[in-house]
């Protein structure tokens, strides 16, 4: 099987061009907001190419101040950018089949949407890691022409929250998830997951990335609970 | 086309910060051998991570989110095809607010 080929690339990179549509919106908010918190193009563009973190990088645009906040923007990304470890430990299968700089710059371009079209490739039995860096490298050149985009229409474009066009990013996602599901076993972890985050989110107000880890977290503790008793009394 | 080094550096402190997100999940797994819970665990994270991205938001969503939401996942389910599904589903909640 192959562990990292041109074709695997190809994959990924394919598979980034079809939900962009779902990607494009989150660059334009970006760009749009990063021109006005007073960053120039070139700033906006090197922050989203170098951090390629979409959720962290709002996070960071809502606290920015003269002069930047280093301290606080690493911090963010810290505590936003969370969520990632747990998606590169879940790849293990995979990337432990490939090392050095293969398997560190891969990393390098790991993303939610990258993450879940991955996984979905691991479940149908492909473990090309090679997909992973083409989705990525595909939702960059995106990512980038979108802040562009948006970057340049600045306040000309008015996106007010609730806008068709954000629920684009929820319609990607939940397109996504259906090939992960793996039958009856997934319903229990999946409802716990959601239930958590839920009651993180709106019933204790936490902010990103919490609701996310406590929600994935609870869920995963009660799959694993469920295949150590199950495969105990095998 | 201007660059800040204040700008610079936070910049650079974002993107080492992200990195370390990004590999050191896996970098501690690859040089310590979890135990098995942990491993079962990592089976169930994948999926879990994103119901609990999409329930907050679900939740936060009014009917309009909802029935598109239905409605992006049966096109998934019938025809398999991303790009479709997801602009089916923007392409409801635009009909539903143009009817609202």
């Amino acid at each position: 099987m192959e562990t990292f080929s041109r074709a695997g690339w190809l994959r990924g990179l394919r598979a980034a061009l079809a939900i962009t549509l779902g990607l494009s919106p989150f660059g334009l908010v970006i760009g749009v907001i990063s021109a006005s918190k007073g960053l120039s193009l070139t700033e906006a563009l090197v922050m989203s190419g170098l951090t390629f973190a979409g959720s962290a990088q709002l996070v960071v645009l809502q606290l920015w101040a003269e002069p930047a906040p280093i301290l606080a923007a690493t911090l963010a990304c810290l505590v936003v950018n969370l969520r990632m470890a747990p998606m590169g430990a879940a790849l293990a299968p995979a990337l432990d089949r490939i090392r050095g700089w293969r398997l560190w710059f891969t990393l390098a371009w790991l993303v939610d949407n990258g993450f879940a079209l991955f996984v979905a490739e691991m479940r149908a039995g492909r473990r090309d890691v090679a997909f992973v860096l083409g989705a990525g490298m595909g939702m960059w050149v995106n990512w980038m022409t979108m802040v562009t985009v948006g970057h340049s229409l600045g306040a000309a474009v008015e996106l007010r929250p609730g806008h068709p066009i954000f629920f684009a990013a929820v319609a990607t996602m939940l397109a996504i998830l259906l090939p992960i599901w793996r039958g009856r076993g997934d319903l229990a972890p999946w409802a716990a997951s959601g239930l958590a985050a839920v009651a993180a989110a709106h019933g204790l107000g936490l902010g990103a990335p919490w609701p996310v880890l406590v929600g994935a977290f609870t869920g995963a503790g009660l799959g694993a609970w469920q295949d150590m008793r199950r495969d105990a009394r095998a | 086309m201007t660059l800040r080094w204040d700008v610079l550096a936070a910049i650079i402190g974002m993107a080492l910060a992200t990195y370390l997100c990004r590999a050191g999940g896996y970098a501690i797994l690859r040089a310590s051998r979890p135990p098995r819970f942990v491993q079962a665990m990592l089976q169930h994270l994948p999926g879990c991570i994103f119901v609990a991205f999409l329930a907050p938001a679900l939740a936060s969503g009014g009917p309009d989110t909802w029935v598109a939401s239905l409605v992006t996942l049966a096109v998934q389910v019938v025809f398999r095809k991303l790009a479709l599904s997801i602009l089916t589903g923007v392409g409801t909640v635009w009909a539903l607010q143009a009817l609202a």
